[in-house]
């Protein structure tokens, strides 16, 4: 009886030192309120849409479904943070930009066309160079320039919305053709919403990367000691340079997504603070923002949490005005369990508890 | 107090935890007298000029002041500079984007308005009185290195200070600065102020100085006139080896000397880099164990970083087998066969929250290239052959190598380059803070990797280390190559003759020995 609780405890011991713990307790947390508060919000139907065709339905879905664009820019985000030692405040932006782009070759000159004036995969791709110029642009700046990535990053920041309305003359172009859609809603006769798809291709893709290049390695030998790293061959501000440009192409994903959401845009709604939700799920998936170690899944894990918490608030019919408040005390919760120092202390108050009771059966 | 003595330091002692950095140091010093502090790196120069600034606090020990009857307390840099003691620095701690009189005065106005025209009248006038080559309207940035560090030092001239502590001046001045500060000097010395004076430059010391305090290991080793202690004395005094106990150490490096192999393998050819050696030569040949020499400062790792690419090379070329190659990164020396393993291991070394696995593994997997990354069970047999050679002590190959013991990361860095099997190995001081046991087993595996016909280049501070490893040693000082030793040369009177240089000159190998 007393071993099999030792080897418990250990057990939990180690999962609560492992990097992934604060992510994965997290979720079993919000689970676990849900559960309480109100089962039905774990319930999936399989209804049908207007157009008649199957699609699945339920909280757990919206969470998959709208977690999707956050994972997949955790994933660059994560690179930048961990080569860098810093973060892209742009990324909001840049989902403007890229999704006007989208738009524009798809339209051409007229804002409403009946027809799409190009393939959307011709759209996609140019919407991909655009989203890795400007992230290049930031990597020049951080990486040769030796900027602070928040000042970098700022420019775009602040420029970034005002160059996406100016692509398409300020216009809201709307796109009529369905297939468009197909992105951000559902393809017909498929029942899991395609940003669902498209967010796990883009982790597979990143696994294999990681698997099978050096990418993983040389971005932490960078972000950790980048005079050592350049003593044994890396160039480390082509490396930094790098993740902000694949930082980029997860914008021109993300951003697809968004506008094929709407089939339209808000140049100044898209996106919006979205960039502090990635930097977010990049902390909360215990990864330093100072730069350095990272774990990947941790943080794709970290998006959902954020996207969890989210769609949990709405459900109990919190206004979208105050939602950032609630989202705000859950965070720091979260942030002040996961900083080293409070985990080494409950580590510590943990261990003279248990020393206690012994104790007292001596005495 | 002694008489003429402004500033007398009596029985200091400073520990950190683990060192102790001063064990009962006395100092003295005079009323218009130029004070050199010297030791070499650790010696503790810095720590006793933290204590005398209140930037440490002292453990014990009693500090004396011209003017104050009581032993005088110094609790903080500004009481320090209320007192009358003054420091400037090696890095220029003014603001550049100020103006020279802004510069000179910020901090000590009083009041809310000033009258800033009056302010740059009399900064004008300081600055003339010292003859700086600088107006008080001037912004900051615009005059060269010296003559900020001039305008560090009329900054405190005007202040009134009794004693000036200049720290390392003229380790980033070209030799008209430094004449430029010297001419100060001795202008404030005429006028009382006594000065401290800390360099590496033994030339300087004798070209300024009245006096020299010799400090090595956290004691004092002694005070001396400068005409008593002759630069051989002082050389030995800082490394801490009497002339007299100096038996030359019988070199042991027939076995290995490799004199009538080939060609040199590598060569340079008035080779320089950014960080301001004066361009030299330099060969190699296969299996041979070669060593820069010389104090710290002098230049010897700027040396090898050239060669390595590890600074940006200015001038000259590096050849391989006679012909030239083009090195202007650290990759392109490492694909031409070269290794190094730097002097600063935290800083340029390990990779800390990296595994030792990662660590050792570093360098070969940059050389085979980003799409080709090493399996694990590869990394994990690199990893492991390696521990088990070097007798690396840690706790598995995934443990981060920051949580090893010095000597131990040393090991792995040591086992990252040996992986990448060079043709010519550069260890840059590898046993440097290290126990004695890691140092012997360092330089057994240089002989024994030079037997097996690696060229090596080995650089330690501990001159019998090289003795025992070299069969040449190339001599720096001031960071030019003054000299070369091989075969009979290779004594530690020689070493420190000509590492002194000037009058050691005279005396000539057959007379010391």
């Amino acid at each position: 009886m007393q071993s099999r609780n030792n080897t418990v405890s250990e057990l939990l011991m180690k999962l609560f030192r492992r990097q992934i713990f604060i992510p994965i307790a997290a979720l079993l947390l919000l689970a676990l309120f849900n559960l309480i508060a109100d089962p039905s919000f774990f319930k999936i139907t399989l209804g049908t849409n207007s157009a008649g065709d199957p699609v699945l339905s339920g909280y757990l879905i919206t969470i998959l479904d709208y977690g999707s664009e956050l994972a997949i820019l955790a994933i660059g985000m994560t690179l930048v943070t961990a080569a860098s030692g810093g973060q892209d405040i742009s990324v909001g932006a840049a989902i403007a930009i890229s999704g006007s782009v989208v738009l524009r070759v798809l339209c051409g000159s007229n804002s409403r066309p009946e027809t799409l004036q190009a393939p959307i995969i011709v759209a996609f791709l140019v919407s991909c160079l655009v989203a890795m110029a400007f992230g290049a642009f930031n990597g020049t700046l951080v990486a040769y320039f030796k900027i602070q990535p928040m000042v970098a990053t700022l420019i775009l920041f602040t420029a970034g919305r005002s160059i996406a309305a100016w692509i398409n003359n300020n216009e809201l172009p709307i796109i009529s053709e369905p297939s468009f859609g197909y992105f951000g809603g559902f393809i017909p006769g498929i029942p899991i919403p395609t940003p669902v798809f498209i967010a796990v291709a883009c982790m597979i893709i990143t696994a294999l990367t990681l698997r099978f290049t050096n990418l993983g390695l040389y971005c932490q030998a960078v972000g950790i000691n980048d005079k050592s790293s350049r003593l044994n061959g890396l160039n480390p501000a082509f490396i930094k340079f790098l993740t902000y440009v694949i930082l980029g192409l997860c914008v021109a994903v993300a951003g697809l997504i968004k506008v094929s959401r709407l089939s339209s845009i808000n140049y100044s709604v898209i996106a919006k603070d979205i960039e502090m939700d990635a930097i977010l799920a990049v902390a909360l998936g215990g990864n330093a923002l100072s730069g350095g170690k990272f774990n990947m899944t941790a943080s794709i894990l970290g998006a959902y949490v954020i996207q969890f918490l989210t769609t949990t608030l709405y459900k109990f019919n919190v206004q979208s005005d105050a939602l950032s408040a609630y989202k705000a005390v859950v965070v720091i919760a979260l942030v002040v369990l996961s900083a080293p120092i409070v985990r080494e202390k409950l580590t510590a108050l943990k261990n003279s508890l248990k020393k206690q009771p012994a104790a007292k059966e001596v005495a | 107090m002694r008489e003429g003595a402004i500033l007398e330091m009596r029985g200091i002692c400073k520990s950190f935890p683990g060192v102790r950095a001063l064990q009962n140091v006395d100092f003295t010093l005079c009323e218009g007298e130029i004070h050199a502090l010297m030791g070499e790196n650790g010696a503790g120069k810095s720590t006793l000029i933290k204590v005398l600034t209140g930037v440490y606090p002292k453990d014990s020990g009693q500090i004396f002041l011209k003017g104050y009857q009581k032993a005088a307390v110094i609790r903080s840099p500004q009481d320090a500079q209320n007192m009358g003691i003054s420091t400037v620095y090696q890095e220029i701690t003014l603001c550049p984007n100020l103006s020279v009189a802004e510069n000179m005065y910020i901090g000590r106005t009083k009041g809310f308005v000033q009258n800033w025209k009056a302010i740059n009248a009399k900064a004008d006038q300081v600055l003339k009185s010292l003859d700086i080559p600088a107006t008080a309207t001037q912004q900051l940035a615009s005059c060269s290195i010296a003559v900020q560090q001039m305008v560090a030092i009329a900054r405190a001239v005007d202040m009134d200070c009794k004693v000036l502590i200049l720290d390392e001046p003229t380790s980033s001045l070209d030799e008209q600065e430094v004449e430029k500060l010297f001419r100060l000097m001795r202008d404030l010395q005429k006028k009382g102020v006594g000065i401290i004076f800390v360099t590496h430059f033994l030339d300087q010391v004798y070209e300024v100085c009245d006096k020299i305090t010799v400090l090595r290991d956290g004691k004092l080793v002694g005070e001396y006139a400068i005409k008593d202690l002759p630069r051989v004395q002082l050389v030995s005094k800082m490394l801490g080896k009497e002339l007299d106990d100096l038996s030359d150490i019988q070199s042991e490096s027939e076995t290995y000397t490799a004199e009538d192999a080939e060609d040199a393998i590598f060569e340079t050819e008035n080779l320089a880099s950014t960080e301001g050696i004066k361009p030299f030569d330099f060969y190699i040949r296969k299996g041979e164990v070669t060593g820069f020499t010389g104090l710290l400062g002098s230049g010897r790792s700027e040396c090898v970083r050239a060669i390595f690419g590890a600074d940006k090379i200015t001038s000259g070329t590096v050849k391989k087998h006679g012909k030239p190659v083009k090195i202007s990164h650290p990759i392109d020396a490492m694909r031409l066969g070269i290794g190094y393993l730097p002097e600063d291991r935290k800083r340029d070394g390990i990779i800390g929250d990296l595994s030792v696995r990662e660590n050792i593994i570093l360098a070969l997997q940059v050389m085979k290239g980003f799409f080709k990354p090493f399996t694990k069970a590869e990394a994990n047999a690199f990893a492991e052959q390696y521990i088990k050679l070097l007798d690396i002590k840690t706790a598995s190959a995934d443990t981060p190598i920051k949580s090893l013991s010095g000597g131990n990361q040393q090991k792995c860095i040591l086992a990252r380059w040996l992986l990448t099997h060079p043709e010519y190995l550069i260890l840059d001081e590898p046993t440097r803070g290290i126990d004695v046991g890691t140092k012997i087993d360092i330089q057994k595996l240089v002989l024994k990797l030079a037997s097996e016909g690696m060229s090596i280049t080995f650089i330690s501070s501990e001159t019998d280390e090289m003795l025992r490893t070299c069969s040449r040693l190339v001599v720096m000082r001031d960071r030019k190559v003054v000299g070369e030793l091989s075969g009979e040369e290779l004594t530690q009177t020689m070493i420190m003759n000509t590492i002194a240089g000037g009058e050691a000159k005279q005396c000539s190998p057959e007379t010391i020995q």
